[in-house]
């Protein structure tokens, strides 16, 4: 059974592995506030900054759908595709307080008609590949109304 | 940035393009092919070439990284001086950018800029190696984030904005069928109806098959000289000229999302942008430079890497205000024989994406588009062209190209 494996992330340090309230792991500039996600770690992309100094910050865990697609067809390697491939939504989502937009994909299940623009949704983590030991583990987004679909504890 | 004065102009002596298509063969080949057509119609030689730009392919190897000297070997070592340029889909921009600074210095009278790609079949895939640091490998890794994944967000969003509908998407597309099936060097040359594309498959919604621009094999090629070399050479007949030509990148915070990235810039430190965006500025910027404005425009190449992408740049060159893309384009003001014709040559649509040729090939367009070579696609009476054109990586290129 899956539970057996053991469960790592499928990127290293972008992202909390708690299971009840995942976040993202981004940067937030010590001088001018500006965030990003992945973290920065050498220069801040403001202009106006100078700043080589970041904290380590959770982004916010529930965002509104800025815009959102599937993908019908298997992605490229180094994507690596269920057997047989299942089609999955993207969504593109805006974070209130970080004032940007994070892409990720949303939880099976849930298709483009389940989606709109201004849909809230959470961040989840859930099984993105899995090898014979390992689940590799992604963020995802989840919609705050769907009462099915991923979780890597579900 | 003060408009560009005659003398901060340079003429097109020759355009060239070797025919998009799947060929499968070498893409110094294609390059070569339109180099010499490119010169055949300058009416000069080879030899007569002080400066050779190559815009760089990353699919074909180091030969397609050292493109401008692999052009310049296959036509034979001259002692031309050399230059090769990447950029995204601005490489073939950024290529006539590197020429038109040797010619406008003083450097160099005549300068041959070729662009030419060889495509695997297909999504276009990051290139090989196990690269963690790289956010274009990570976002096919992490997220299975194609190309069309991005034009598919951008098109969702104009939906949910500005009301536009499947119908319109399909629209552009056979309008660009149909400008294309006039053209010898577009690969698609078949007219299509709305009910067939939107018949063709569902690859990422709302974008279907026919929306999206495939990945072609095809080369393009320019000779540019100074307007002082053009009087000399060319007599009376004054060639067409590039008025201007602008590469910026995109001002902080960017708050759209573009290829390969995860995620915007935050504007939580900034408050948010009161700028023109960043696909608004790479055509304002060039307008700038030549001291014109949209309203000048009589002819338009635009970057139609999906059918609604082609709507949003009818706003972001200053066609029309944003929203009203989709009554410009039912009204038929951007098809051949309309107000402001867009993409006559039949666009990505009809060419599908050789990368670095690209951009050569919007501006070839355009110079036969106002020569009045335009066989069976002409725009009559244009006497201003612009280009427009966006890349990964915050490239973007505009060209103003004017008799």
């Amino acid at each position: 059974m899956a539970g057996a494996k053991t469960r790592v992330p499928a990127v290293e340090g972008w992202f909390t592995l708690d299971d009840d309230a995942p976040a993202l792991l981004g940067s937030r500039c010590k001088r001018c506030g500006t965030y990003a996600f992945p973290k920065e770690t050498f220069f801040c992309r403001n202009p106006a900054c100078e700043s080589t100094e970041f904290d380590e910050v959770e982004l916010s865990r529930r965002g509104k759908v800025w815009s959102y697609t599937d993908a019908r067809y298997q992605p490229p390697a180094p994507y690596v595709a269920a057997n047989p491939y299942e089609p999955f939504c993207i969504a593109a989502v805006e974070l209130a307080e970080e004032k940007m937009v994070v892409m990720g994909q949303v939880v099976p299940g849930i298709g483009v008609e389940e989606l709109s623009v201004g849909t809230e949704v959470d961040l989840v983590t859930d099984v993105l590949y899995e090898d014979e030991d390992h689940q590799y583990l992604v963020w995802k987004w989840k919609p705050v109304t769907a009462s099915s679909g991923g979780g890597a504890g579900g | 940035m003060a408009p560009v004065a005659e003398n901060g102009r340079v003429a097109v002596l020759g355009v060239g393009m070797h025919p998009w298509g799947k060929w499968g063969r070498n893409f110094v080949e294609y390059g070569i092919a339109a180099a010499r057509a490119a010169l055949a119609d300058a009416g000069l030689e080879w030899r007569d070439v002080q400066f050779v730009s190559g815009a760089d392919t990353i699919r074909n190897g180091y030969p397609g990284f050292v493109s401008g000297a692999t052009f310049a070997q296959a036509l034979g070592w001259s002692g031309a001086r050399v230059s090769s340029a990447y950029a995204a889909c601005a490489s073939g921009a950024t290529a006539i950018a590197a020429a038109r600074a040797q010619i406008l210095a003083g450097l160099c009278d005549v300068a041959l800029v070729v662009g030419a790609d060889t495509t695997p079949k297909g999504f276009f895939a990051p290139v090989g190696g196990e690269r963690k640091d790289d956010p274009d490998w990570l976002r096919f890794h992490l997220l299975g984030a194609t190309n069309p994944t991005y034009f598919a967000l951008y098109a969702r969003r104009r939906m949910e904005l500005f009301g536009a509908t499947e119908d319109d998407f399909a629209a552009v597309k056979v309008k660009n069928a149909r400008h294309g099936a006039a053209n010898p060097n577009a690969r698609y040359r078949a007219e299509v109806t709305a009910e067939e594309v939107l018949a063709s498959p569902m690859v990422a919604d709302p974008l279907r098959l026919l929306e999206i621009c495939a990945t072609s094999d095809g080369g393009a090629a320019l000779v540019l000289s100074s307007t002082e070399f053009a009087r000399r050479h060319a007599g009376g007949d004054k060639p067409v000229q590039v008025a201007a030509l602008s590469t910026v990148t995109p001002r902080f915070p960017q708050t759209v999302i573009e290829m390969p990235n995860f995620a915007t810039d935050s504007a939580a430190a900034v408050g948010d942008v009161d700028g023109p965006g960043f696909r608004r500025s790479i055509a304002h910027s060039a307008y700038e430079e030549a001291g014109i404005g949209p309203e000048d425009v009589g002819v338009a190449e635009v970057y139609d890497l999906s059918s609604a992408l082609e709507l949003d740049w009818y706003e972001d060159i200053g066609l029309c205000k944003a929203g009203e893309a989709e009554r410009l384009l039912r009204d038929g003001d951007t098809a051949v024989g309309g107000r402001i014709p867009v993409n006559p040559s039949g666009g990505l649509s009809s060419f599908g994406e050789a990368i670095p040729a690209q951009a050569i090939a919007q501006v070839c367009e355009l110079v036969w588009q106002l020569r009045g070579q335009a066989d069976g696609r002409q725009v009559e009476g244009a006497r201003v062209g612009v280009t427009a054109n966006q890349g990964l990586f915050g490239h973007g290129s505009s060209v103003i190209v004017t008799t």
